[in-house]
């Protein structure tokens, strides 16, 4: 047979290849910072602070469950072409995240590098087990609940996170950074003590969530989660555990479950018929309906939810 | 120590305001400097009570773990002071405040790899005269040992314990730090297509299909120590397109019958695929791959075998439903042309699965299979299966799969197989 010697064919092969990174270097210089966002309130947050001299994208829908993702390729465009990637931490995008960072080739977003931005750092985490953790309780966070966004006041401090990110990865805009956080914050200020006056009436009832999603939330505005739908974090519903949870219900007099939009209604809605109780369907991020485009609207949408639905039980 | 920790944090965090804040008092005395200073004082005491609640509390809870501390505390101060701090205040704030805030956990374990096990239970009813197989057996436990090897690469060891022995099945580093490739090292499955990069518990049937077996080596597959570039070619927006080439040392597959085997250390074998991917729609998305392996076969170095792959995959998932129902339709199809005296054996087979998500723990699968054989290309076996799996939780998997076998048109195998899959310890992502 004709033919050069294999391995030197191999070299070439392996050549051709790696030119192709130099051609085509992942990013051009002097444009606008690409933020990619793990989620879409990260991503509201970014755009808070980032205005239009930043570019953000978000990876789950609000409407997704941000526990399973798909690690798709076309996320991995996104992460290549990144300054910066905010991850909500804690375990959160466990299953999908860490593939895509550490095949995107792009050395700015990898673990410990200036481009990786774990929100956590900045927010109060509520859920850090004490005890000894196993399996046995289900898909537990060992290192606390992440779904602590849903207190105004740690979206506030992920907000003051990105806006420092944002500064030090692009300081001729650091400023203009700036004054949009201080913006948002206090617009975030004014919205509180809107949302407070109309939660003061509601303030201790007693609800039921699907998942255990909203200790931050809960807290913040006063509500009182005596259980959960799912028997244990991750675990479906069970017969004996619904059971169990409608004689709670009862007894407690808690008229409200709370569900997230990627769950099944099926058992809520049962639940709900024996007790005489009413399903919320609450967005747990932003973008989860038409309309709820931006952190502020999240609790505006959330909160008219729950007292009209507070008002109904009355 | 930890009260000096907090004393020195406490001179840090107010030493610097003070001297700072000499300066503007004396240079302009107007009534609104008076006012943000006071409003500063305030800042400060608000902030020295909270450090000094804090440190009431280390001396009252000296010997309690930090989780607890942080219920303990009081919640952030709150209503952020009117003007925005600056980056260095917000660290100090950060640092004099690290235990109600981030979930970092500071044990001696932290720079442990993460480990986790799957164990793999395989039990088998049926008979099969061609390929025999014990009725029960702990088919595989593979561990898992991953971690960041330094800022510029990460390490990744899967070691499979068989009840005989214990094998490497892969092994390797990525270089994570070089622009635009991904550069790895080690032993690893190569990239030929899709079925061969997974691992025995990531598999969606008990067992691999026949092309694979008569092929590809099976359960062992193209798997060797070499080195690996990829990277990601700029194709038009909404296409992705990914190239791989690899080189290996030249031996794959099962001892008895392996795809490669090399007799001179010249004798490497190459892998080089292209995967092109594009989402359809937000749920759905098709991924086609091309693959090419070429290396020396155990007659000698001259002997070559080329084998080519064509690979498509078909993904359906709602995300809004995304954990009640999904889609996957998969097919591989392969070419052989193995160099042998007299003449080249010129081989084909494919297989074609399909897997449906019923309910959340429940997936429904089929698979059809045909395959000419490597070394005996006129020799045609087929087969079916019909699988269901069930997942108690993320962790766990109880998979049945009822198949048919037809060997050489002549000889038929039913079997039907159960398998447990169990995972421990941390739970790495599988390739897309």
């Amino acid at each position: 047979m004709k033919r050069m010697p294999f391995s030197l064919r191999t070299i070439i092969a392996i050549g051709v290849i790696s030119s192709l990174g130099v051609i085509f270097p992942p990013q051009a210089e002097a444009r606008k910072l690409s933020v990619v966002c793990t989620t879409a309130d990260l991503a509201a947050l970014a755009r808070e602070v980032g205005g239009d001299r930043v570019d953000v994208q978000p990876i789950a829908k609000g409407y997704q469950d941000p526990h399973f993702v798909e690690a798709k390729p076309s996320f991995l465009l996104m992460i290549r072409r990144a300054d910066v990637v905010v991850t909500v931490g804690l375990q959160l995008e466990i299953g999908w995240l860490p593939p895509l960072v550490t095949q995107s080739g792009n050395p700015k977003v990898q673990p410990g590098a200036s481009g990786y931005l774990d929100a956590s750092q900045f927010a109060e985490i509520l859920d850090i087990p004490t005890g000894p953790v196993t399996r046995a309780m289900g898909d537990v966070h060992p290192l606390g609940n992440p779904h602590y966004w849903l207190d105004p006041a740690n979206g506030r401090r992920i907000a003051k996170g990105i806006a420092d990110k944002l500064g030090q990865l692009d300081p001729t805009n650091a400023g203009y950074f700036a004054e949009r956080f201080k913006d948002f914050d206090q617009r975030l200020k004014a919205a509180e003590q809107k949302w407070d006056a109309a939660m003061k009436p509601y303030r201790g009832r007693k609800v039921v969530t699907y998942h255990n999603s909203l200790p931050n939330f809960a807290r913040r505005f006063g509500l009182n989660v005596i259980g959960y739908v799912e028997p244990r974090p991750g675990i479906p519903p069970s017969p004996r555990h619904t059971i169990a949870l409608i004689g709670l219900m009862k007894r407690e007099n808690c008229r409200i479950i709370m569900v997230e939009p990627y769950f099944d209604l099926k058992t809520p809605n049962a639940v709900a018929r024996e007790t005489g109780a009413k399903v919320v369907q609450y967005l747990p991020s932003v973008g989860g309906e038409k309309g709820v485009d931006d952190y502020l609207k999240l609790f505006d949408y959330n909160l008219d939810l729950l007292i009209k639905a507070f008002a109904a039980s009355q | 120590m930890r009260q000096l920790i907090f004393i020195s944090a406490l001179a840090i965090l107010i030493g610097p305001r003070l001297l700072a804040q000499e300066i503007p008092t004396r240079a302009a005395d107007s009534s609104e400097d008076v006012a943000a200073l006071r409003q500063r004082v305030y800042e400060l005491e608000q902030r020295i009570a909270v450090l000094e609640q804090q440190l009431r509390m280390l001396l009252s809870t000296q010997a309690a773990p930090p989780p607890a501390q942080a219920e303990a505390q009081p919640p952030a101060p709150p209503a952020a002071p009117p003007s925005p701090p600056s980056p260095e205040e917000a660290t100090q704030t950060t640092a004099g405040q690290a235990p109600t805030y981030g979930g970092a956990l500071s044990s001696a374990k932290a720079l442990n790899p993460d480990i986790g096990i799957v164990g793999d239970f395989i039990a088998k009813a049926g008979r099969n005269s061609e390929q025999p197989g014990p009725s029960m057996e702990m088919h595989e436990a593979e561990a898992a040992l991953q971690a960041i090897v330094d800022p510029y690469a990460r390490g990744d060891f899967f070691i499979a314990f068989g009840e005989e022995g214990v094998e490497l099945e892969e092994g390797y580093i990525t270089f994570t730090a070089l622009p635009g490739l991904v550069t790895r090292a080690g032993k690893m499955r190569s990239s030929f297509g899709k079925v061969n990069l997974l691992h025995n518990h990531a598999l969606p049937w008990v067992d691999r299909p026949l092309v694979i077996n008569n092929l590809l080596g099976g359960e062992e597959g193209i798997a060797d120590a070499g080195i690996s570039v990829a990277g990601i070619i700029p194709a038009p927006k909404g296409l992705f397109l990914e190239a791989t080439g690899q080189v290996f040392r030249g031996d794959s597959g099962e001892d008895e019958a392996p795809v490669f085997r090399a007799s001179r250390n010249s004798d490497v074998s190459a892998v080089a695929h292209l995967r092109s991917y594009a989402d359809l729609t937000e749920s759905t998305n098709f991924d086609l791959g091309f693959s090419y392996a070429r290396g020396h076969n155990e007659l000698g170095s001259v002997f070559v075998t080329n084998l080519y792959g064509l690979d498509g995959t078909l993904r359906w998932k709602p995300l809004r439903r995304s954990i009640y129902n999904s889609f996957t339709f998969r097919t591989e199809l392969i070419w052989s042309q193995r160099r042998e005296l007299p003449a080249l054996q010129r081989a084909f087979g494919f297989y074609a699965s399909a897997d449906y998500q019923l309910a959340r723990r429940w997936f429904l699968g089929g698979r059809y299979d045909w395959s000419e054989r490597s070394r005996e290309a006129d020799v045609t076996d087929r087969g079916g299966s019909l699988l269901l799996t069930f997942w108690p939780s993320e962790y766990s998997q109880i998979r049945g799969q009822y198949r048919i076998t037809d060997y050489d048109r002549s000889i038929t195998a039913n079997e039907f197989f159960l398998q447990l899959l169990f995972s421990l310890g941390a739970h790495g992502a599988h390739p897309f």
